[in-house]
């Protein structure tokens, strides 16, 4: 069992910390001030090919490993956790899925920009009722000679509005339940495909989340993902891999804090010393290295485990389930450590606050992450 | 057009640290980076090759791990990357390190720019470059911070305190750059693999024909003795009194006292 990581991924994750310390720290806070997703950002990381590293070279890639990948994402979270989402629905939701079930064609013309960054994607599963009951789909998608009409709505998209590839799941037969739900690839500008409100999110606000909305949208059989019946089995699939990707978020947001927390409290001075100095201080900062240590082992194996070809779907679970309650937990004491500055917009961890709290929600929720695990070991 | 690149790896001094009891620059922890200045001679070089074509090497004179700034250099999009190193090189000062490094663009073949940093920032001479350009013979123009490409002339804003000098020369031609020529550009992913795969030829003092007499200690007649920092000068003695006309009664008192009027 080797912890240690290898050239490649070493210098990827040089890569992306570069990045972020130089790009993606500057602006980060009015981003989240003013809630606005900057393209313009995306592409020029996108352009260093973060997006395509774990894809094959003949579909745009860099024929890295998963690990690689993760590794950039928690690079990027520590400067930007919404920015770091926008890629890994990106990567691990929208082109994941073609890479995995997609027909040569399709990994052609839409795999390929995606990994090469020029186009961004989206995962289209949540409707206003259909959240952790995702069977439950109320878009339908029903056969007209060679083409699926589409109706029917999705919230809480991730990249919404941006995308220009959409994976959109929809139900083709309502009397075969969940195996009637089938996976879509759809365009941004196919007709009767609109956008609805953008939401107003508590954290992640420098990434964009919007409604997708489908009336009559004429969707070619050639752009069906996978078979029909299928689209259930590629979005749990999916979702494992997804997991990752948040657990590797989480990891960089709660190391960000824990880094910010051990840098206010050498400068602060109460009672003549260093609030570090207290083990009230000292003890807290130890609890915020040792959850970030475990969150980030336990993510690194989920992510070994897929690149080796082993099953990881439990081990992925575990790692997003306990990345996130620790990026919360971390997070909360930052705000604490630094005491009133903390609480103060002037200082980062308040929004490192805000930004944890959704990886307890999104890609099943850490009740979702529970039953998985739960069910994993008591087969 | 064939550009060469000499590049450096130092330590990163952003973060200074001077050990206060031996007055050297402590290097433990102290991560290693390719010189600043040397990664936008690299840019300057790959965004001519964009513009006019051709081939973009980077050499380095170092220890076995200089070759990681090298591949940073190729994982940029350089073309090919050499390292020379032997312990014959070891403590080898401006002059031995010019002579090295011409001795060995010398056989790299016919070579149309070669560019430079302005100055390293562990050594802050600036000598090698012009060094370079002295052996080989070669004109040099130095600080520059903008440059143009026509055909086989080369055009340099040259940078000063006050102002531009702008100078054109034929090539082949040396060229030290300043920070405002270029910002580098970020390895990418898939250069980053392909460099990581990259096997960086490496040169000996045997393979480059060098006299043993010029490189290295023997061949260097500047020794550092001490790196210091410099105390700082007190500020002097500050004659604020309650009004200008005591100010000067005082000023003139205390010049009286020390005999200088």
């Amino acid at each position: 069992m080797k912890f240690d990581l290898n050239e490649d991924q070493k210098m990827m994750q040089k890569i992306a910390r570069d990045f972020a310390e130089k790009e993606v720290a500057h602006g980060v806070e009015e981003r989240d001030e003013k809630e606005c997703f900057s393209r313009p950002l995306y592409d020029a990381m996108a352009g260093l090919g973060l997006a395509g590293i774990c894809f094959p070279e003949e579909y745009g890639g860099a024929d890295g490993d998963v690990l690689s990948y993760i590794l950039a994402v928690e690079e990027i979270s520590k400067a930007d956790a919404g920015l770091a989402v926008a890629l890994s629905a990106t990567v691990s939701l929208c082109a994941w899925p073609i890479f995995a079930y997609g027909t040569e064609e399709q990994k052609q013309k839409y795999l390929r920009p995606l990994a090469e960054g020029t186009k961004m994607g989206t995962f289209g599963l949540t409707e206003p009722n259909a959240g952790t009951d995702a069977a439950s789909q109320q878009t339908v998608a029903v056969l007209d000679d060679d083409h699926y009409v589409i109706n029917g709505s999705k919230i809480f998209i991730t990249n919404g509005g941006e995308a220009e590839i959409n994976i959109v799941f929809a139900m083709t037969d309502k009397s075969k339940g969940v195996k009637g739900i089938t996976a879509f690839i759809l365009e941004k500008g196919m007709p009767g495909f609109t956008f609805g409100k953008k939401e107003h999110k508590m954290g992640i606000r420098s990434s964009q989340t919007m409604e997708l909305i489908f009336q009559d949208v004429r969707v070619p059989v050639s752009q069906m993902l996978g078979k029909v019946g299928e689209g259930f089995k590629i979005a749990m699939t999916t979702l494992d891999g997804g997991r990752i990707g948040v657990a590797a978020q989480a990891v960089g947001i709660a190391q960000a804090a824990m880094e910010a927390s051990i840098k206010y409290s050498k400068e602060r001075v109460q009672f003549g010393k260093p609030i570090s100095a207290n083990q009230g201080i000292s003890f807290m900062i130890a609890d915020m290295a040792t959850k970030v240590d475990a969150s980030r082992l336990l993510t690194y194996r989920a992510a070994a485990l897929k690149d080796a070809g082993k099953p990881y779907s439990k081990e992925a679970a575990m790692a997003k389930l306990f990345a996130s309650d620790s990026a919360m937990e971390v997070t909360v004491d930052a705000v604490q450590v630094f005491g009133g500055y903390g609480y103060s917009r002037e200082y980062p961890v308040e929004r490192m606050m805000r930004d944890a709290k959704i990886c307890q929600i999104y890609e099943g929720t850490n009740q979702v992450q529970r039953m998985v695990i739960g069910g994993a070991m008591l087969r | 057009m064939e550009i060469v690149v000499c590049v450096k790896q130092v330590p990163d001094t952003t973060e200074v640290k001077i050990d206060p009891v031996k007055n050297t620059l402590i290097r433990e922890g102290v991560p290693s980076i390719v010189n600043p200045f040397d990664k936008i001679a690299v840019e300057v070089a790959l965004q001519q090759r964009e513009k006019h074509g051709g081939r973009v090497r980077v050499i380095s004179m170092g220890p076995p791990q200089a070759s990681d700034a090298l591949k940073e250099c190729l994982a940029m999009g350089a073309d090919e990357a050499i390292l020379i190193s032997d312990r014959a090189f070891g403590g080898a000062d401006t002059l031995a390190t010019a002579y090295a490094l011409s001795t060995s663009i010398e056989k790299m073949g016919p070579v149309d720019l070669i560019l430079c940093g302005k100055q390293a920032i562990d050594g802050d001479t600036a000598q090698v470059g012009p060094g370079i350009a002295e052996n080989l013979g070669m004109p040099q123009i130095t600080y520059a911070a903008k440059i143009e490409i026509n055909g086989d002339t080369v055009k340099v804003d040259r940078e000063h305190d006050d102002g531009y000098e702008v100078m054109e020369c034929k090539m082949p031609v040396m060229v030290t750059v300043v920070k405002s020529i270029a910002e580098p550009r970020f390895p990418t992913v898939k250069g980053t693999m392909k460099a990581n795969r990259t096997q960086i030829p490496v040169w000996t003092a045997a393979d480059i024909g060098a006299d043993e007499k010029r490189i290295g200690m023997p061949g260097s007649p500047t020794q550092v003795r001490r790196i210091f920092t410099p105390t700082q000068r007190s500020q002097g003695q500050l004659i604020q009194e309650e009004t200008a006309q005591q100010s000067v009664a005082k000023l003139m008192q205390l010049l009286g006292d020390a005999k200088i009027i």
